[in-house]
C-alpha cells in the first residue's frame, strides 16, 4: 500500500517536455531513490511534489485520496516535506531558531523552553550528533547542517520526505552519517524519496530505484536484484551508451 | 542534580555549572570572538578616562546629566537604524526625516495653533508614511535601500525647508509640554530608585521563573546564585547612576523615555516571532522566504519603524532645542545615528545586533562629542574624531567576525 503514487505526470516548459507520463510509488517505511542524468527531470519532479510547480497532467494520490499540490504550503499541510539541496538555513541563528523558523510556538512571547524540548526530541529521534542546540548553524559541519534541515522537515509530522541530493556536498564520514539518518527515517515509518547521483549511496540505503531518462520512466528496479552497471545502463540509455558502443567496436574489429 | 539535563548530555560539551560555570562561559565566548559588549565598555572607559584627565568637569554629575539628555534624540534614531541594519539594509535619510518631523511639529503647533499632541501625532505619522513608502519602493522595484534613502535624504531636506518657509526658524514656547519634557522634567529621586529596584526584581523574577520552567522540562538552567548576583549587580549599577546623577538635576524623563523604547525594542527583537523573522531575513533572505516568512512585510515593517523612530527623534531634538530650524537634523545627525548603531555592535552585514547596542553606542558618540566641546574644540575636529571612532568600530566588527568564523560562531 503506497502513501504517495504518481500516475501519468507530465510537465512542459514552453516547447520542452521536462516530464512525460511519470509513474512513481512510495510506501511507508520505504526508501525510493530517483536517479537520472542531468536534465532527466529529477529536479522538476521534486518541484512538482513540493508544490513549487504544478503538474500539467496526471494524478497524484496521497494516502488513497487524489490531491493537487498548488503551493509549498499545501505540500507541507498534506505531509510532504522537502529538504532542498541548499538546505536553506540561517547561519546567524542557532539550531532551535532554525528548526522553528516561521512556525515558532507562541508568537508574541516565544516559548523557548517548549521549542528546545521539542528540538531535542527531534534530534534524538534521528540519533543526531549535535552537541548543543544553542550554537549558530554556522558552527556546524555539513553533515550536521543536513541533519538540522531534515529535523526541521520532520516538525510537521510528515508522511513523505523528499531529500534532494542529500550527500552531494559531503565528505565520506558525513555521507555515512546522513545515510544513517535516511535509514532512521525509514525505521520511523516515513516514505523517503531520495534524489541522488551517487550509485554507492543508492545501493546502500534505497529499497527501490526509479530511473528517469529524458523526462520518462526508464525502469524501476528492486535494489537487491540489480547491479550498479544495470542502473547506469538505464540512466545513460541501455541501447546507446559509451559502454555499449565500446563493446560493439570490439566485436566488429 | 542527579540526572544530566537534556541539553548537557553530549560528552563533547564543556560547560560548567552554577555561577562559576556562567562566568567561564562568558570568558570562553569572548575568546571565540563573540565579544558582546566588552569592546564598547572598554572603549567607553578609555574615552571617559582620557577626557576626565583633560578636563575634570567631564565626569561631573552636571555634565553627565547633560550627556544623557543630549543622547536621547539621536539615540532614538539609532534604535531605528539598528532595525534596518538587522535586515541588512540601511536608511541614510534619518537625519532629514528627523528635521522634517521637527519642522512639521513646529509649524502645526506654533504656526497653525493645533494642540501639541495632535502636532506630535501628525509628525510621527508622517515618519511612518515615509517608511512605508521606502518599503513599497524597495519591495516592488528592488532598488537598493541606500539609493532610495539617499534620494529621500535630499527630497525630505527640501520638504523641510519648504515647510519652514521664509522664516527658516520657528521657536517652540518654553511653557509647552514638549519643551519642558525635554529640558526641565526630571524624575524625582524616590521614583528613580524605585525604577532601579523594580528593574532588578524584574530581572531576578523573570530569570527565576524561566529557570524553573527549564528545570521542569529537564533542561539546564541558571542557578539561583547566578541570577541573584546578576540582579544585585544591576541594582548596584543603577542605584549608583541614579545617586550620581541625583547630585545635580537627576534623571531626565526624556532619557527614561529613550531607555523605555530600548527595552520595548529589545523585547520585540528577542522574544517575538517578528524579531526572529527580522534576524532570519538579515541572515539568509531565501531561507526566510522558504520558511514561510512574509519577507516583504518584514522589510516594510522595519523601514516604517526606522522612519518613525527618526520622526520621534526629530521631535525630541526640536523640543530639546526649543526650536525647529533649517539645520535641524542636518550635519552629523545621520552619521552619528549610524555610528552609534555600529559601535553598539550591530553588524553592517545584517543579522547581528541588539537594541541595547543603540543605547551603548549613542553614549560613546555623545561622550566624544561632549568631551571635545568641553575642550573648546571645533566641530571640524569632532567630525574627524567621530569618523575615526566609527572606523574603529567597523574594524572591530570585521575582526571579531573573522574570529567568530574560525571559532564557529559566525
Amino acid at each position: 500500500m503506497s502513501v504517495l503514487s504518481l500516475r501519468g505526470i507530465s510537465k512542459t516548459f514552453g516547447a520542452v517536455a521536462a516530464l512525460t507520463d511519470i509513474e512513481l510509488d512510495v510506501a511507508a517505511g520505504q526508501v525510493v531513490a530517483v536517479v537520472g542524468d542531468n536534465g532527466a527531470g529529477k529536479s522538476t519532479l521534486v518541484k512538482i511534489l513540493s508544490g513549487v510547480h504544478p503538474a500539467d497532467a496526471g494524478t497524484i494520490t496521497f494516502e488513497g485520496r487524489e490531491v493537487v499540490i498548488p503551493s509549498p504550503a499545501a505540500a507541507h499541510k498534506l505531509g510532504i516535506a522537502t529538504v532542498f539541496q541548499d538546505l536553506a538555513l540561517c547561519e546567524n541563528l542557532d539550531v532551535i531558531q532554525n528548526l522553528f523558523l516561521g512556525q515558532e510556538i507562541r508568537p508574541l512571547r516565544l516559548n523557548d523552553v517548549a521549542m528546545e524540548t521539542r528540538s531535542w526530541e527531534l534530534l534524538r529521534q534521528l540519533s543526531a550528533k549535535i552537541p548543543s542546540v544553542r550554537v549558530p548553524v554556522a558552527a556546524l559541519s555539513g553533515g550536521q547542517r543536513q541533519t538540522v534541515a531534515i529535523a526541521r522537515s520532520l516538525l510537521g509530522d510528515p508522511k513523505v520526505i523528499i531529500l534532494d541530493e542529500p550527500t552531494a556536498a559531503l565528505g565520506v564520514a558525513q555521507t555515512a552519517e546522513v545515510l544513517n539518518l535516511v535509514e532512521r527515517l525509514r525505521e520511523n515509518g516515513l516514505g523517503v524519496i531520495m534524489i541522488s547521483h551517487n550509485m554507492a549511496d543508492v545501493k546502500a540505503v534505497a529499497d527501490t530505484v526509479v530511473v528517469l531518462r529524458l523526462g520518462r520512466n526508464n525502469g524501476v528496479f528492486d535494489v537487491d536484484g540489480v547491479t550498479s552497471e544495470d542502473i547506469i545502463a538505464a540512466i545513460t540509455g541501455a541501447t546507446d551508451n559509451v559502454v555499449s558502443r565500446r563493446a560493439q567496436r570490439g566485436q566488429t574489429s | 542534580m542527579t540526572t544530566t539535563a537534556t541539553d548537557r548530555q553530549d560528552e563533547r560539551l564543556r560547560t560548567g555549572e552554577g555561577l562559576r560555570g556562567a562566568l567561564s562561559d562568558v570568558v570562553e565566548r569572548a575568546r571565540g570572538g563573540d565579544l558582546g559588549v566588552i569592546p564598547v565598555v572598554v572603549g567607553l572607559i578609555v574615552i571617559w578616562s582620557v577626557f576626565q584627565i583633560l578636563n575634570p568637569i567631564f565626569l561631573s554629575s552636571a555634565n553627565l546629566v547633560n550627556l544623557t539628555l543630549e543622547s536621547a534624540a539621536v539615540g532614538v534614531i539609532a534604535l531605528g537604524i539598528v532595525c534596518v541594519l538587522l535586515v541588512g539594509q540601511i536608511d541614510l535619510s534619518v537625519g532629514s526625516v528627523s528635521g522634517l518631523s521637527g519642522a512639521v511639529l513646529a509649524v502645526l503647533f506654533v504656526g497653525e495653533g493645533l494642540p501639541v499632541w495632535l502636532a506630535i501625532a501628525a509628525a510621527v505619522l508622517l515618519g511612518a508614511v515615509i517608511g512605508w513608502l521606502y518599503g513599497q519602493l524597495f519591495n516592488r522595484f528592488g532598488v537598493p535601500s541606500f539609493v532610495i534613502t539617499l534620494a529621500g535624504l535630499l527630497a525630505f531636506l527640501g520638504l523641510q525647508l519648504y515647510v519652514l518657509g521664509t522664516k527658516g526658524s520657528i521657536n517652540l514656547p518654553f511653557d509647552s509640554g514638549v519643551v519642558s519634557f525635554a529640558q526641565l522634567d526630571f524624575v524625582p529621586d524616590w521614583l528613580s530608585y524605585t525604577f532601579a529596584v523594580v528593574a532588578a526584581v524584574w530581572l531576578f523574577a523573570t530569570g527565576y521563573l524561566h529557570a524553573r520552567e527549564r528545570r521542569a522540562a529537564g533542561l539546564s538552567a541558571r542557578s539561583v546564585t547566578t541570577l541573584a548576583v546578576r540582579s544585585v549587580a544591576l541594582l548596584a549599577v543603577l542605584a549608583f547612576v541614579v545617586w550620581y546623577l541625583g547630585q545635580t538635576r537627576g534623571v531626565g524623563w526624556m532619557f527614561v523615555f529613550f531607555v523605555a523604547l530600548v527595552l520595548v525594542m529589545h523585547y520585540l527583537l528577542s522574544r517575538t516571532k517578528w524579531g526572529r523573522a527580522v534576524y532570519a531575513v538579515g541572515g539568509n533572505v531565501e531561507a526566510a522566504r522558504r520558511a514561510g516568512i512574509n519577507v516583504r512585510a518584514v522589510y516594510t515593517s522595519v523601514f516604517v519603524l526606522c522612519s518613525t523612530f527618526a520622526a520621534v527623534g526629530g521631535i525630541l531634538a526640536a523640543a530639546r532645542l526649543a526650536a525647529a530650524n533649517q539645520s535641524s537634523g542636518a550635519g552629523d545627525v545621520n552619521l552619528n545615528a549610524i555610528a552609534a548603531a555600529v559601535i553598539g555592535g550591530t553588524s553592517l552585514f545584517g543579522g547581528r545586533g541588539t537594541a541595547f547596542g543603540a543605547l551603548l553606542g549613542i553614549i560613546v558618540i555623545q561622550s566624544i562629542s561632549s568631551g571635545l566641546t568641553l575642550l573648546n574644540l571645533d566641530s571640524s575636529i569632532r567630525f574627524v574624531v567621530t569618523g575615526a571612532v566609527l572606523l574603529l568600530a567597523v574594524v572591530v566588527d570585521s575582526v571579531s567576525r573573522r574570529s567568530r568564523t574560525s571559532h564557529g560562531r559566525a
